[in-house]
C-alpha cells in the first residue's frame, strides 16, 4: 500500500507541532523520519496511524492490503508496548484474538511470527524475563503477525544497546524483503534511516515542516557491504548537515521551556 | 586537593555489605512466642493485674469455653456474615464507579469532588441514619459496612485505572481492539495489583466497621461479645474477642496474599 501525506498540518492546542507536510511512501518502501527533538516525527506517525485525530491536510492509503491482512497500519513503538502479564506467545496473540480466525490458523501465524523472529523458544516466557533487544523482538513478531500493509515504527531501536540494534536492523531488513511491507520509520539516529529508509524525510524545527527528502540509492540489503560504507557515509553526513544546526536551536529551546 | 595514598599491596576490603532486602521466616514466630511468654510471665509475677489484663492462659481456656459452648461460631458466623455481605456490596459497587472513573473523564469530573466529600465522614455515623431507614436488624450493618468499603475501593480502583500505562492502551486501539476488550484485556489486568492492594485496605476496613456495628445494635458477632464482655468486667472473654478479631484479620490477609499469588504471578 501507498501512502499519501497532502499539506497535514497539527497543533497542540495553541502550539502548532506540524505544518503542510506532504510526501509519498511507495508501496514496499522505506522512509524514514528525522529531524530536531520536538519537530513532531512522532505526532506525525500518530496521525498516519490513526491515534491522533487529524486536522488540516490529508492522509490517503493507495491500493490493497495484502492477503491476510488483519490491521492494514500497524504500530512498532519504542518501549515495546507488552502486557506484562502476557507470555510471549500471549502478547502476539493480543493482536489477533479479536479477528475470526480459527484456532489452528491463529496457532499457525503465532508460531511462525516467533520463528521469523528467532522467539519460537521463548513463547511461554514473560517480558520480564527476557532482554530489551527480545523485547523488542515480540513487538515486530506482533507487528507482522497481522500481516500489515503499511509498518509505523516509532524509534523502535532507540532503547537498545548498539549491539542489539545492528541485530535487529538485519532482521529489519530481512523482515521488509520477504514481505514487501510499507514502512514510515521514525527515528533521531542518522545511522538507523541510512541503513534502514529508501528515502529520508527531514523536518525542520518545530512546527515540523519538509526540509528536504533524500534518496538512499544503494539496496538495502547490500549497504553492509563495504564498498558501500563512503557513500553511505556521505549520506549520513549530508543528513547531519541538514538538521545539525536545527537541532542545536531545537536543544536550547527545550532547555529553557 | 588532598590526596590519599594507598601502600603497595594493599588489599580490596568488602564495604557491599548489609542494606538488603530479605526475610527470615522464623523471626515472627519467636517474636510471637517472646511477647506471649513475657505477657505470661509479668501476669504470673504480679506486674499485670488479672483485673486489668487477663493472663494469656486465662484468654486460652476462655476461647477454649468458647468453643466449647458452641458460642465461637455463632459470633464468628454472625461477624464474618455481615462482613461478606457489605464488603462484596461495596467492593463491587466501589469497582463499578473507580472504573468508570478512570476511564470517563465526565465520570471522573463528577466523582472526585463526590468522593472527596463524602470519603473521611466516619461511616459508623450514618449508621444510626441507616437504622432509621433498614431497621436494626441486618440491613444497616451491612449498609454501613458496604459504604465503609466502597468509598476506598473507588479510590483505590481509580487509581489502579488510571496507572494502567497509556502506552498500552494505545498499542491496544493501534491493532483495532474495541473499548470493552481494551478494558478486559488491557485495563482490568493491569489495575489488578492496585485493586488487590485496595481489598486489603477495605477488608481491614470492613472489619473494624462490623464491630462498631455490633457495638451499637446486635445480640451476636464478635462486636457485641466483646462490648457485653466489657460491661461484666470478663477481661478474660473480652481478649479473647479481640484475639478472635486478629484471626479473621489474619485470614483474610492470607486469603488475599493467595489471591495475589495467583493473579500477579506475572510480577
Amino acid at each position: 500500500m501507498q501512502v499519501v501525506l497532502e499539506a497535514v498540518g497539527y497543533a497542540y492546542g495553541d502550539l502548532p507541532v506540524l505544518d503542510g507536510i506532504s510526501f509519498t511512501v511507495a508501496e514496499g518502501e522505506t522512509a524514514a523520519l528525522i529531524g530536531p527533538s520536538g519537530c513532531g516525527k512522532s505526532t506525525l506517525l500518530n496521525l498516519v496511524g490513526g491515534l491522533l485525530p487529524q486536522q488540516s491536510g490529508s492522509i490517503r492509503t493507495h491500493g490493497s492490503p495484502p492477503a491476510g491482512c488483519l490491521n492494514p497500519l500497524t504500530f512498532v513503538f519504542q518501549d515495546f508496548a507488552l502486557l506484562p502479564w502476557r507470555t510471549v506467545a500471549g502478547n502476539v496473540a493480543l493482536a489477533l484474538e479479536h479477528h475470526r480466525l480459527s484456532r489452528s490458523e491463529r496457532d499457525g501465524r503465532i508460531g511462525e511470527v516467533l520463528r521469523l523472529c528467532g522467539l519460537s523458544d521463548f513463547a511461554q516466557a514473560l517480558p520480564r524475563q527476557l532482554s530489551g533487544g527480545m523485547r523488542q523482538r515480540v513487538g515486530i513478531a506482533r507487528a507482522i503477525a497481522v500481516r500489515p500493509a503499511v509498518m509505523l515504527m516509532d524509534e523502535p531501536l532507540s532503547a537498545l544497546d548498539a549491539q542489539t540494534r545492528e541485530l535487529l536492523m538485519e532482521d529489519l531488513v530481512a523482515i521488509w524483503s520477504r514481505e514487501r511491507t510499507t514502512t514510515l520509520y521514525v527515528t533521531h539516529n542518522l545511522g538507523e534511516a541510512v541503513r534502514l529508509a529508501d528515502h529520508v524525510v527531514v523536518l525542520s524545527r518545530r512546527p515540523g515542516r519538509v526540509k528536504r527528502i533524500v534518496a538512499i540509492p544503494v539496496p538495502v540489503a547490500e549497504r553492509h557491504k563495504p564498498e558501500h560504507a563512503a557513500a553511505l557515509q556521505q549520506l549520513h553526513d549530508e543528513l547531519w548537515a541538514l538538521i545539525r544546526a536545527e537541532a542545536q536551536v531545537a536543544d536550547r529551546e527545550m532547555q529553557d521551556a | 586537593m588532598p590526596e590519599t595514598k594507598l601502600p603497595a599491596g594493599t588489599g580490596v576490603a568488602f564495604r557491599g555489605g548489609g542494606f538488603v532486602p530479605g526475610n527470615r521466616r522464623w523471626a515472627p514466630w519467636l517474636a510471637f512466642v517472646l511477647i506471649i511468654a513475657a505477657w505470661e510471665a509479668a501476669s504470673d509475677t504480679g506486674l499485670l493485674p488479672a483485673l486489668f489484663m487477663p493472663a494469656p492462659h486465662e484468654v486460652a481456656l476462655a476461647l477454649y469455653a468458647l468453643l466449647e459452648s458452641g458460642q465461637l461460631f455463632v459470633h464468628i458466623g454472625a461477624s464474618l456474615q455481615r462482613i461478606l455481605g457489605g464488603w462484596v456490596i461495596g467492593s463491587l459497587a466501589g469497582l463499578v464507579v473507580g472504573f468508570a472513573m478512570g476511564i470517563f473523564v465526565l465520570a471522573r469530573s463528577v466523582g472526585l469532588p463526590v468522593v472527596a466529600a463524602l470519603f473521611p465522614i466516619p461511616k459508623i455515623a450514618l449508621l444510626p441514619l441507616f437504622i432509621l431507614w433498614f431497621g436494626i436488624g441486618e440491613p444497616s450493618k451491612i449498609a454501613t459496612i458496604a459504604l465503609g468499603v466502597f468509598f476506598p475501593t473507588v479510590v483505590s480502583a481509580y487509581s489502579a485505572v488510571d496507572n494502567v500505562p497509556r502506552n498500552l492502551i494505545r498499542m491496544a486501539q493501534s491493532f483495532g481492539l474495541s473499548t470493552r476488550m481494551i478494558v478486559f484485556k488491557v485495563i482490568l489486568p493491569g489495575a489488578m495489583p492496585g485493586i488487590l492492594a485496595g481489598f486489603r485496605i477495605s477488608s481491614s476496613i470492613a472489619l473494624i466497621l462490623v464491630v462498631a456495628a455490633e457495638m451499637i445494635g446486635a445480640d451476636t458477632g464478635i462486636g457485641s461479645f466483646v462490648l457485653a464482655a466489657g460491661n461484666l468486667m470478663q477481661t478474660d472473654q473480652l481478649v479473647a474477642g479481640v484475639v478472635l478479631l486478629s484471626l479473621i484479620g489474619l485470614l483474610v490477609s492470607w486469603l488475599l496474599s493467595r489471591v495475589e499469588k495467583t493473579l500477579l504471578r506475572w510480577r
